[in-house]
């Protein structure tokens, strides 16, 4: 089975961003076989992401969370944009992500604005943040803007969030980057053999 | 004989104390840290350690001058280090340094190696932090030698080469000081424990337990992969945190102002939730000694208990009654620590005792060849 979470950081009851989220739940489950997706709001963590921040360690809730990602077969996440880019609530949740722990997960990226022109914001800011983190990103990312809930507009969004999932349900379905988080001490690194190998030179 | 040992282990910071907003100057800080140092005697504790930091808010810059003068008025305490920076400190140094130390503590010293954390301090003493595990491994590697081998001739990365070379003086009764290796997410730290068959010291302080347990694990059973016994059978240490009260509220209400505003974790997670996660008891003596003896649940039966008292501008008076109420208690400790204790796990380790394991197994040498 493969379980798929979305983060998302809208602040607003109900955000646009969690409405963005769901629309692309929505989507994975009708186009994945067999796949289930939940949300995950971070609005409600805020608290423990900021004692994660200042502790160096996650509070229980918010180690569920970290794990659920974790665990997770592929993710998407959503963030609203906040001064031309990524909610800081979002970067903070990455900053507590251990830097290894998505490593080949195939990724959606989507976000919200006020308007069409901050749509670049998933290319300018969150494909290099995801790049960093070496996670598996689809090519397509989608933006919602005002507009595109409108009647206009929402015929465009709905093919652009068909777009983003099938091409997550493509990689799902291939072998990936055949990478992921390595979770053993690894006991052949160079610094690691030197130990049981000191130099006697003389 | 003692099969646990217990005591204390400060860091050394000059904070200002947020209740009464005044700051003890490095002189006051440096007399009372012996001061507590000789009061972790007198009630009835182990170990004192102190860190090595050369930056401020922070004092112990000079470990074994310090220990050596509480050493000098002192008649049980083992003076150790928490820790000793095997990354910036020559080897040559410490093996001198400390085996100096050994000498006029009569044996009651040990050390802790510890990388230290702070990326400044490398070029200070001439390195380059970016190579903090490959100087410890290096550096310790030299150590071992410089203690255990009478001439040395050596040649590494970095440092000048030794040849033919005696550290002085030879170590007391021709035994190394122990020594143990502090770490919280180094595994190159914990197999560099193992491979040696040292101890190994997981701070517990900052954290919840589950972020020491995996590298106490891999401690553990790489200690057995070298040889050196089971896994059961590992030298490990500990480090915690409490405030104490008879009544718990009264401990609570006391040491918020301190935790709110100590260095690290202040201003983040509140007290109870941090009280809940990580090691820390704020409460009674009873709700300090279960918390406390749970850590053998989770780590297994260890050796060596060292805590957190005199940090956060904790004023002196309150440190030394917080060393009163670990005094009351350590009988309890002690004594459940013990019952709970399977036959085989080792005792902590002295100097007397590692120097009769040492003629030991000299001895048995001996009678194999006549035999």
């Amino acid at each position: 089975m493969t379980r798929v979470v979305a983060i998302q950081a809208g602040l607003s009851e109900t955000s646009s961003s969690r409405l963005l989220a769901d629309r692309l739940v929505a989507s994975i489950e009708r186009q994945v076989p067999g796949a289930t997706a939940e949300v995950v709001d971070l609005r409600p963590l805020a608290h423990d992401i900021t004692d994660a921040v200042l502790s160096g360690y996650a509070p229980p809730r918010l180690q569920h969370v970290l794990d659920l990602v974790g665990s997770a077969d592929a993710l998407v996440a959503v963030t609203p944009v906040f001064q031309a880019s990524y909610a800081g609530l979002f970067k903070m949740f990455v900053d507590v992500l251990e830097s290894d722990l998505v490593i080949g997960k195939p990724v959606v990226l989507a976000a919200t604005g006020g308007t069409a022109r901050h749509s670049l914001v998933i290319d300018h800011a969150l494909r290099p943040l995801f790049g960093y983190l070496q996670a598996l990103v689809v090519p397509t990312g989608v933006f919602a803007s005002p507009h595109d809930w409108g009647s206009e507009g929402a015929s465009a969004l709905t093919e652009r969030v068909d777009r983003a999932v099938g091409e997550l349900a493509s990689l799902l379905g291939g072998s990936g980057t055949g990478r992921s988080r390595e979770d053993d001490i690894d006991l052949f690194s160079e610094t690691m053999l030197s130990i049981s190998d000191p130099p006697r030179q003389f | 004989m003692t099969s646990m040992q217990f005591g204390i282990f400060t860091v050394g910071d000059v904070t200002p104390d947020p209740v009464n907003g005044t700051t003890v100057s490095e002189h006051e800080r440096i007399r009372n840290t012996v001061e507590i140092a000789k009061k972790a005697e007198e009630v009835g504790l182990d170990v004192f350690a102190t860190g090595e930091h050369h930056n401020p808010p922070f004092v112990p810059s000079s470990p074994t001058t310090t220990l050596a003068y509480i050493a000098a008025q002192t008649d049980k305490l083992i003076l150790s280090t928490s820790t000793t920076l095997i990354t910036t400190n020559d080897p040559v140094k410490i093996a001198e340094d400390y085996a100096t130390l050994q000498h006029l503590s009569e044996g009651r010293m040990d050390l802790m190696l510890g990388r230290g954390n702070t990326a400044p301090v490398y070029p200070w003493f001439g390195y380059d932090g970016s190579k903090a595990v490959e100087l410890t491994i290096e550096h310790y590697q030299l150590l071992r030698r410089l203690w255990d081998e009478d001439v040395v001739s050596w040649e590494g990365t970095f440092r000048t080469p030794l040849q033919g070379f005696t550290a002085t003086p030879r170590p007391l009764d021709g035994v190394a000081p122990f020594v143990w290796h502090g770490s919280i997410r180094t595994p190159e730290v914990a197999e560099l424990a193992a491979y040696y068959g040292d101890g190994y010291f997981a701070n517990n302080i900052f954290w919840p337990k589950e972020h020491y347990i995996r590298l106490i694990n891999f401690y553990r059973q790489r200690y057995a992969h070298y040889g050196h016994g089971t896994p059961e059978q590992a030298i490990v240490g500990l480090g915690g945190q409490f405030f104490m009260r008879k009544n718990s509220q009264d401990a609570i209400n006391e040491f918020r102002p301190y935790f709110d505003n100590a260095p690290v974790y202040g201003h983040g997670p509140s007290l109870e939730d941090f009280t809940a996660q990580t090691p820390l008891t704020v409460g009674s003596p009873q709700q300090f000694i279960e918390k406390t003896l749970a850590f053998a649940d989770y780590f297994g039966d260890y050796q060596r208990q060292l805590f957190l008292v005199d940090h956060a501008g904790l004023p002196q008076k309150i440190v030394l009654e917080q060393l009163d109420l670990l005094g009351e208690v350590l009988p309890t400790l002690r004594a459940e620590f013990d019952a709970r204790r399977p036959a085989g796990v080792p005792d902590a380790p002295t100097h007397a005792a590692r120097v009769a394991a040492r003629d030991a197994a000299e001895v048995g040498a001996q009678e194999q060849v006549h035999a």
